[in-house]
């Protein structure tokens, strides 16, 4: 479960990113967090994260810090590390013994597809295989709790469907939560069980939306998610 | 290849000849004894090594290297600690003051502390190629993406793994880069502290054999010198593109 109470967040230059954000995502539950841009939605996952302080209120997580992950835009890769070093950052650092996280690791790649690219550095990769690197490099944690910063926002639609895809695979079968902050309405329905849409800045809840249909490949041909696509669309105030 | 260079040894053998033969061609121009052609000063350069010329660019090789270590040594550090914004605050202003002034003209000070030994010479070496070293490092700490940092803190990383998987790899391109150009600027300044007050290492013997006008020796021991530089220089790219796959891909 994660829950945020009368969140707030002042930046040191004054800047108001959030205003009294207030809502619930049950254990287990995947959920979008939507918003024209700039309405802090990316400041709202750092918090949820444990980087950031919020100025005010609190957040309460079900789980431990260790056992959340985040990926960030643009894959939050590190260029000079190659794509094994990269998926083995986060056990290394967490002090996994060397032979455990080579398991782990190599398990994981290999169910990527991105065991040949091990040697390779992530700017030898397409965006599709650098964001599969973010995946298992978060992965590899076993997380509880995955947030997500708009993870797929830099690749084209093609290859966006199959990691939405997976990402659908993987939330039903790892039974985490899930949270995905994303600018695109259709991929918040087809993967968010509860949509929060965010005002522009200072970032305030709008609506909650459920969504109760995710779960299914095929949603995105269905009567109901076009609704409710509408549904999310009249909700989202206007950019400013 | 964004930062390709010239991959073939042969494009660096041919502008060394063609080099080799500009200088053949003003030297017939000329046709001074000031300016010897090139096989002369091989010659010169062969008599050298068979006497103690091995000896002075063994002499002067230390100073350098032990300059630019000692420099390096000091300035990687406290260029990737102003990473550290409360670091930077302090550090900054004395860096931005301090790095303009031509260090040279400290050398009677630096006589005066560390006497005519090659301790005041290797110190002035230090104290110049420091400069130049710190304000690259620190460039390249203060001009990295938070998101890196976000990146890994997201991972729980502690301080130390922050420095030891993000700033010292992103930066340690820049660092080798100022590395490099410090070469050039060490051994010129190693010219100048070998010029007096030694008798021993390369500058020394430029001097001496200018005092007795015997130019030969005397460009055998610029060329000692100019070999040393080059060295030096590709040894710091060889390390860098092990060090640093990653930029060359």
């Amino acid at each position: 479960m994660i829950e945020a109470k009368k969140l707030s967040m002042v930046y040191p230059d004054g800047t108001e990113a959030l205003r009294d954000v207030n809502f619930v995502i049950p254990a287990g539950a995947s959920c979008s967090i939507i918003g024209p841009s700039g309405c802090g939605k990316s400041t709202l996952l750092f918090i949820l994260a444990g980087i950031l302080k919020p100025t005010g209120g609190r957040v309460q997580l079900g789980a431990e810090p260790r056992e959340v992950a985040l990926i960030l835009q643009d894959y939050g890769l590190f260029p000079w590390k190659t794509v094994y070093e990269n998926v083995v950052l986060g056990l290394q650092i967490r002090g996994i013994p060397k032979s455990e996280r080579r398991r782990i690791a190599l398990s994981l790649m290999d169910k990527l597809g991105l065991s040949s690219f091990a040697n390779h550095y992530p700017k030898q990769l397409s965006g599709g295989m650098q964001q599969r690197v973010g995946f298992a490099r978060a992965l590899a944690l076993k997380p509880k709790i995955l947030l997500m910063d708009e993870p797929l926002s830099s690749l084209d639609a093609l290859t966006r469907e199959t990691l939405q895809n997976f990402l659908l695979e993987l939330w039903k079968d790892n039974g985490m939560t899930m949270v995905l902050v994303t600018h695109s309405i259709e991929e918040a329905v087809f993967l968010g069980k509860v949509i929060i849409v965010l005002t522009p800045r200072p970032g305030h809840v709008a609506k909650i939306i459920e969504n109760l249909n995710v779960g299914d490949e095929n949603y995105r041909s269905k009567e109901a998610f076009f609704t409710k696509c509408r549904e999310v669309r009249q909700n989202i105030p206007p950019a400013i | 290849m964004p930062r390709g260079q010239a991959e073939h040894p042969t494009s660096y053998i041919i502008a060394a000849l063609l080099l080799i033969a500009l200088w053949y061609l003003a030297s017939l121009l000329l046709a001074s004894p000031e300016l010897p052609a090139p096989p002369t000063v091989f010659y010169a350069f062969i008599a050298g090594i068979r006497a103690d010329l091995g000896y002075h660019i063994l002499i002067s090789t230390f100073r350098v290297v032990y300059g630019i270590a000692l420099a390096g040594s000091f300035a990687v550090p406290l260029g990737l600690l102003c990473y550290i914004n409360r670091v930077d605050k302090y550090t900054a202003p004395v860096i931005y003051l301090l790095y303009p002034i031509p260090h040279i003209v400290l050398l009677p000070l630096i006589i005066l502390l560390f006497g005519i030994g090659d301790l005041s010479k290797i110190v002035l070496i230090a104290i110049i190629v420091f400069f130049q070293i710190l304000v690259t490092t620190r460039d390249a700490a203060r001009n990295l993406s938070t998101n890196y940092i976000y990146s890994l803190l997201s991972l729980g990383a502690t301080a130390k793994d922050i420095y030891r998987h993000v700033i010292l790899p992103a930066c340690l391109p820049k660092i080798l880069t100022a590395m490099r150009i410090s070469v050039g600027t060490s051994i010129a300044v190693l010219f100048f502290v070998e010029s007096f007050a030694t008798e021993k290492g390369l500058g020394y013997m430029i001097m001496y054999a200018w005092s007795r006008m015997d130019y030969p020796a005397l460009y055998a021991s610029m060329v000692a010198m100019a070999l040393l530089g080059l060295c030096l220089y590709l040894i710091l790219e060889c390390v860098e593109k092990r060090l640093c796959a990653w930029i060359y891909i």
